[in-house]
C-alpha cells in the first residue's frame, strides 16, 4: 500500500492518440518525490531534444502533500524544455489542478507527441479523453474558459500568444493563476494541446492523519506570526503587492530597465492604492490559509489584481504610472497567455533602445502585436535577450540565460545576484529566493550587499526550494515554517520516515539533474553571469542607502565558492563523481 | 566572517549564557567553501564531523553559566530517564522550537541524526557531569550564526522557564521531591535580582522624528540591558506625526539602528511588512489606549507567574491542554492582567486579547510569552511598569514557593 501518492502516473502519446498507465516503484517516488523532481525525471532523456520536437514531453505533476490537508499544498508544477532559454523549463502555479489531479488518481501526466489539429485533454477520475478542439483555437483564455465552463473541475489553458509562437507563452489555470515563466504555454501549443481540464472524486490515502494535523497546526501557528504573510500589511491583507513599497524603501525596484533602481513616481502605485482604487477580496490556491491572490473590481466587473513584478515592471520599468494600465496590461497577458514579466521587459528594453516613452495605450496596443504576432510584435515576442541580439543591442537586455529578470534589483541584495546568475532556469529569484533572509529577515536577516556565506546560502536554498517545488507546497510559508515542519507533513501522509536532511539530499540531487540537463545543452560558466550593466552602472542611491556597482571581482569568488560547494568544476559543469553520489549518470560531452 | 562570529560569541556573553573563559566560552564554526571558527577548540573536531553529515553554514556550541547550567542539566537528567526530550511550554518554545531533544554523548552520528530533524540537540554526558562540567547545547543554522545564538539562547531561556514553573507546580501539588529542592537551592543564589534603579530615559512627547528613532533604540536597548527579554526578543513602538514607529521583525532590541519600521496608521504604505510580528497588537492599542510608546519583553517570572494556575482549579478546567490560547478565567498578577493569545495574527493571535487588556491597565501579560507596557508620553513609563512588573513577579514567586515548603 503506497501512501501520500496515488502510484499512478498518466502518460498521453499525443502522435499515436494512446494512454497508457505508469505505476512506479516506491523507490521512484522517494528519490524524485514529484512536482519538479518527478518532472526532472522525464525530461531528463530526451534532454538533447529540441523543445519543439514531437518526443519531447510536458510532464504536470502534484507533490505527495497535494490533496491533503499540509497547507500550502494546492499548487501543480510543470516542467519541459524551455522554448525561451533552452534551458530546463519549469513553472509552479496555484488554482486547483494538483487537488483534483490527485483526487482523480494521478500524480501526474507527462505528455509526448503532436496531435494534427487542436485538443482538448480530459480527465474523470480515471477516464481520459481527447476532444478535438478546433472550435477554441485562436479564443483568449477568458472566453474558452467560458465557453469550456469547468465547474468543479480544473483547468488549465493557453491563449493565442502560445498559438502564434510567443516564446514566452503562458498556461493559465483556473482563470486567476499563471504557470508564467519558461515559455511552458508554447510547449503545450506545440503539442496543439488547447485545455486539460481535470475532475476527480477521489480521496488522498494518508498514513497518518493526526500526525499530519499536528503538522498543519504547527505550520498555521508559524505563519500566523509572520509580518510577511498575516500581518496587517502582509500577503493576506495585500497580496504579494505588498513587497512594492519595501522595494521602494530599499532602493532596489528596477527602473528604465534597470539604469535606475528607484522610482520617483510610486505614489498611488503601491498596493494600498491598488485596495484603495480596486477593493480587492482575498483568493488563493485551493486549501490554502494565506490566500495570497486579490481579486478586485472594476467597473462593477471582476478583476485579477497584479503579483507585486507586474506591478513594478509596467510602471517602474517602463516608466509608466498608471494603476489601470496595469491592470489592463495584466489582464491583457493573462487573457492572450503571455509572461507579465518578459513581456514588460522587452518593453522596457525597446524603450531603452529606441528612446522613446510609452503612452498607456501604446502599451497595450504592443502587447496585443505580440500576442497576435503581427508587425513589430514578431520581434518582441521572442524576449528580451533575442530581441536585443537582433537589435544590435545584446547588452541592453536585462536577462540571464535567455529569461528576463524580475523586479528586485541586484545591485541591493548580492545572494539575489549570485541566485540570479545561477539558476537553472535563468533570470529567476524563486530558485534560491534570498529576499527571504536579505529582505524579510527570516529566518533571520543577511547583508544585503555582501557576498560573505552567502554561496553556501544559495545552494541550500536552491536545495530546499527544489524540494518545496517537489513535495509540493508554496514558497512564501517558508517565510515563516521550515523543512522541519513539512518533513513532518511528509512523514504523515507518506507513512516514510524522513527528516530536513534527507529532503535536502533529495533536493540537492534534483538539482543537480537540471545542472546536467543544462550541461547537455551547452549551457556552463559563461551563461552563470549577470548582464555588465550590474557591475558597472550604480543604482539610485538615497535614503542613506548607498546602491554601487556590484564588485565583479567579489561576484566572481562567490561564485567559484558556489562551484566548490555545489560540486562543479571550474568552467560551472557537473562532475562525474559528484553525479555517482548522487545517482546521476552524467559523463562530460 | 571572522567579525559575524566574534560578534555571535560576543553576544552569549554579554548576555550571561556564556563566559569569556573556561568551558562556557562559546564556539560558534561558519561554513562557506571551509570553515572558519571563532576560536581554537578541542570539539570543533568532532563538530566538524557533524557540519559534513549535514546541509548547513553555521554551528554554535555552548555550555551554558549558572543558573542555566544546573537547571538544564537536571532537565536534561529527567529527560534522559523518559522520551529524550525536555517539553517546555512557553509560548517562544512552543511555537518555533517545539521540544528540546536530549542525548547522553558527543557521538557526531547521534548528533547528526537528531540535527536532520530539529534546530538543536542538548547533550548531557555523565562522564562530564561528573567533572562537574554541564551539558552543552549545540544549534545549526542554514543562513547565519546568528541562528545558533537565537536557539541557544532561547534554549535557554525556556529551561529557566520550565524548571520554574514545574517547581511551583509539584509545590502546589505536593509533589516536589528533595532533587527538586537541591536544584531550587543550588540555583537561588545565581538568581540576579530585578534592578531596583531604573534607567534615565528621553523625556517625551518627542517632536521630531530624530528624536523618536533615538528613543525607540535607547529603550531597545536598555530593555536588553536591564535583562528583561530571552536573547534580544520583544519589540518596541513609539506613535509620532500618525506614524508608529516599531522595530523590524527579528531585529535585535539592542542594535535597533535602522531596524525601525515608520508605519502610517492610515494604512497608505505597507512598509510595514517587515515590522514586528505583534504590529497589530501594537496598533489596535494605540488606538485604544491613546498612548504613545509600547514596550515588550520576556522577563522571565512574569512569564513564569503568567503559567501558574491552581492545580485542582486546572484538572477541572475543560482548556487544560489549551491555556495559552483558551484560559478562561480572569487571572491577575502584580495587579495585572494575564491574557492568553498567540504570537500574530491568527485567529488565536494577542491581537484579540492583549489591547483590550491594555485598554484598563498599563501592562498586561500575554500566558508564556511576556510582557507588555504602555507609556502616554515616552518610554520612561513603560519601562518603570516593566521593572515594577517583574520584581513583583520574583518576590511574588520566592515568596510563594517559600511558603509552600514550608507547609503554610
Amino acid at each position: 500500500m503506497i501512501f501520500g501518492w496515488t502510484g499512478k502516473i498518466l502518460h498521453i502519446d499525443l502522435t499515436k492518440k494512446e494512454i497508457a498507465i505508469e505505476t512506479p516503484d516506491l523507490d521512484v517516488y522517494t528519490r524524485y518525490i514529484g512536482g519538479k523532481g518527478m518532472g526532472g525525471r522525464y525530461l531528463r532523456p530526451v534532454a538533447c531534444l529540441p523543445w519543439d520536437h514531437p518526443d519531447m514531453a510536458v510532464s504536470i505533476f502534484t507533490g505527495p502533500l497535494s490533496g491533503t490537508i499540509s497547507p500550502t499544498s494546492g499548487r501543480v508544477h510543470m516542467v519541459s524544455k524551455s522554448p525561451l532559454t533552452g534551458l530546463v523549463g519549469d513553472s509552479s502555479a496555484g488554482g486547483k489542478f494538483a487537488t483534483r489531479l490527485k483526487q482523480a488518481g494521478w500524480d501526474g501526466i507527462v505528455i509526448k507527441g503532436q496531435c494534427p489539429h487542436p485538443v482538448g485533454i480530459e480527465i474523470m477520475d480515471s477516464h481520459v479523453r481527447l476532444r478535438n478542439a478546433e472550435d477554441l483555437w485562436g479564443l483568449d483564455t477568458k472566453t474558452a474558459h467560458h465557453l469550456i465552463g469547468p465547474h468543479r473541475g480544473s483547468l488549465a489553458l493557453i491563449g493565442p500568444a502560445a498559438e502564434n509562437g510567443v516564446r514566452y507563452a503562458s498556461v493559465t489555470i483556473d482563470s486567476h493563476f499563471i504557470a508564467g515563466r519558461s515559455g511552458l504555454g508554447l510547449c503545450l501549443a506545440k503539442k496543439n494541446i488547447k485545455y486539460l481540464i481535470v475532475d476527480g472524486t477521489g480521496r488522498c490515502k494518508i498514513k497518518n492523519p493526526e500526525k499530519l494535523k499536528q503538522a498543519r497546526e504547527d505550520i498555521l501557528r508559524l505563519t500566523a506570526a509572520s509580518p510577511a504573510l498575516m500581518g496587517r500589511f502582509g500577503f493576506t491583507c495585500l497580496g504579494t503587492g505588498a513587497v512594492f513599497d519595501l522595494m521602494d524603501n530599499r532602493r532596489m525596484m528596477p527602473t528604465d530597465n534597470f539604469r535606475q533602481t528607484w522610482f520617483e513616481h510610486t505614489s498611488g502605485l503601491n498596493a494600498a492604492g491598488y485596495a484603495e482604487k480596486y477593493t480587492p477580496k482575498k483568493h488563493g490556491c485551493l486549501g490554502c490559509h494565506i490566500l495570497c491572490k486579490k481579486i478586485g473590481q472594476k467597473n462593477g466587473k471582476a478583476v485579477t489584481l497584479p503579483e507585486f513584478e507586474t506591478m513594478s515592471h509596467f510602471t517602474a520599468l517602463i516608466g509608466c504610472m498608471d494603476t489601470d494600465l496595469v491592470i489592463k496590461a495584466n489582464e491583457l497577458c493573462n487573457h492572450y497567455g503571455m509572461d507579465t514579466l518578459c513581456a514588460a521587459s522587452t518593453l522596457a528594453l525597446r524603450r531603452e533602445i529606441t528612446g522613446m516613452n510609452y503612452k498607456s495605450e501604446e502599451v497595450l496596443s504592443l502587447l496585443k502585436d505580440i500576442a497576435l504576432q503581427r508587425g513589430e510584435g514578431l520581434d518582441l515576442g521572442l524576449g528580451a535577450a533575442a530581441y536585443a541580439r537582433k537589435m544590435g543591442r545584446p547588452e541592453a537586455a536585462m536577462a540571464v540565460k535567455g529569461m528576463a529578470l524580475p523586479a528586485y534589483d541586484p545591485r541591493g541584495a548580492y545572494g539575489m545576484a549570485l541566485g540570479y546568475a545561477l539558476s537553472t532556469r535563468g533570470g529567476c529569484h524563486l530558485r534560491a529566493y534570498p529576499i527571504s533572509h536579505e529582505i524579510f529577515r527570516k529566518p533571520v536577516a543577511t547583508d544585503r550587499f555582501s557576498f560573505s556565506g552567502k554561496a553556501r546560502i544559495i545552494k541550500i536554498a536552491e536545495d530546499l526550494n527544489t524540494i518545496v517545488d517537489s513535495l509540493i507546497a508554496c514558497k512564501f510559508t517558508f517565510f515563516a515554517a521550515g523543512l522541519e515542519e513539512y518533513a513532518n507533513a511528509f512523514e504523515a501522509a507518506t507513512g516514510i520516515e524522513t527528516s530536513t536532511q534527507d529532503l535536502l539530499k533529495k533536493g540537492e540531487a534534483i538539482y543537480y539533474n537540471e545542472r546536467i540537463i543544462n550541461a547537455l545543452n551547452g549551457f556552463d560558466i559563461k551563461d552563470d553571469d549577470l548582464p555588465d550593466r550590474f557591475f558597472t552602472e550604480p543604482g539610485s542611491s538615497g535614503n542613506n542607502i548607498r546602491i554601487s556597482p556590484i564588485s565583479r571581482k567579489d561576484f566572481l569568488i562567490a561564485r567559484k565558492k558556489y562551484y566548490d560547494i555545489r560540486g562543479l568544476d571550474s568552467k560551472g559543469l557537473p562532475l562525474e563523481e559528484k553525479a555517482t553520489t548522487l545517482g546521476l549518470i552524467w559523463k562530460k560531452p | 566572517m571572522e567579525k559575524t562570529l566574534k560578534k555571535f560569541a560576543g553576544k552569549f556573553i554579554s548576555a550571561s549564557l556564556g563566559a569569556r573563559s573556561g568551558p562556557s566560552r562559546p564556539l560558534i564554526g561558519c561554513l562557506d567553501d571551509k570553515i572558519t571558527w571563532n576560536r581554537k577548540a578541542d570539539e570543533t573536531k568532532f563538530l566538524e564531523e557533524v557540519f559534513h553529515g549535514l546541509f548547513i553554514n553555521s554551528i554554535s556550541f555552548l555550555r551554558p553559566v549558572e543558573p542555566y547550567k544546573s537547571l538544564m542539566a537536571f532537565l536534561a537528567r529527567k529527560a534522559l530517564e523518559s522520551n529524550g526530550s525536555i517539553s517546555p511550554k512557553d509560548c517562544e518554545t512552543r511555537t518555533f522550537l517545539h521540544d528540546l531533544p536530549v542525548i547522553d554523548d558527543f557521538n557526531p552520528d547521534k548528533i547528526i541524526q537528531i540535527l536532520k530533524k530539529r534546530k538543536t540537540v542538548i547533550v548531557a554526558s555523565e562522564k562530564e557531569r561528573s567533572k562537574g562540567i554541564g551539558p552543552a547545547v549545540i544549534a545549526q543554522g542554514t543562513v547565519s550564526p546568528e541562528q545558533g545564538f537565537v536557539t541557544i539562547s532561547s534554549v535557554c531561556f525556556a529551561c529557566f522557564v520550565k524548571f520554574f514553573t514545574d517547581y511551583l507546580d509539584a509545590l502546589q501539588k505536593g509533589i516536589a521531591t528533595d532533587r527538586d529542592h537541591a536544584v531550587l537551592d543550588g540555583v537561588t543564589p545565581y538568581l540576579k535580582p530585578v534592578p531596583e534603579k531604573k534607567p534615565s530615559l528621553m523625556k517625551g512627547p518627542f517632536q521630531n522624528e530624530g528624536s523618536v528613532y533615538s528613543a525607540v533604540i535607547e529603550a531597545g536597548f536598555k530593555t536588553v540591558e536591564y535583562g528583561l527579554v530571552d536573547s534580544y526578543f520583544g519589540n518596541v513602538s513609539y506613535l509620532w506625526n500618525k506614524t508608529l514607529y516599531i522595530s523590524q521583525t527579528g531585529s535585535s532590541l539592542d542594535e535597533l539602528s535602522g531596524c525601525i519600521d515608520p508605519v502610517p496608521l492610515d494604512g497608505s504604505t505597507s512598509a510595514g511588512i517587515t515590522a514586528s510580528s505583534e504590529l497589530s497588537a501594537h496598533m489596535e492599542t494605540i488606538f485604544k489606549t491613546g498612548c504613545r510608546a509600547i514596550l515588550h519583553g520576556h522577563p522571565k517570572f512574569s512569564v513564569i507567574l503568567s503559567m501558574d494556575c491552581d492545580p485542582i482549579e486546572k484538572s477541572n478546567c475543560s482548556f487544560q491542554d489549551q491555556c495559552h490560547i483558551k484560559c478562561p478565567k480572569k487571572r491577575f498578577v502584580a495587579g495585572i492582567p494575564i491574557v492568553p493569545g498567540e504570537v500574530g495574527t491568527g485567529p488565536f493571535g494577542l491581537c484579540n486579547t492583549l489591547p483590550q487588556a491594555l485598554e484598563k491597565n498599563d501592562g498586561a501579560i500575554v500566558y508564556g510569552h511576556g510582557l507588555f507596557t504602555i507609556g502616554k508620553n515616552d518610554f520612561s513609563e513603560a519601562f518603570a511598569n516593566l521593572l515594577k512588573v517583574e520584581q513583583a513577579c520574583q518576590h511574588h514567586y520566592l515568596e510563594k514557593i517559600g511558603r509552600l515548603r514550608k507547609g503554610l
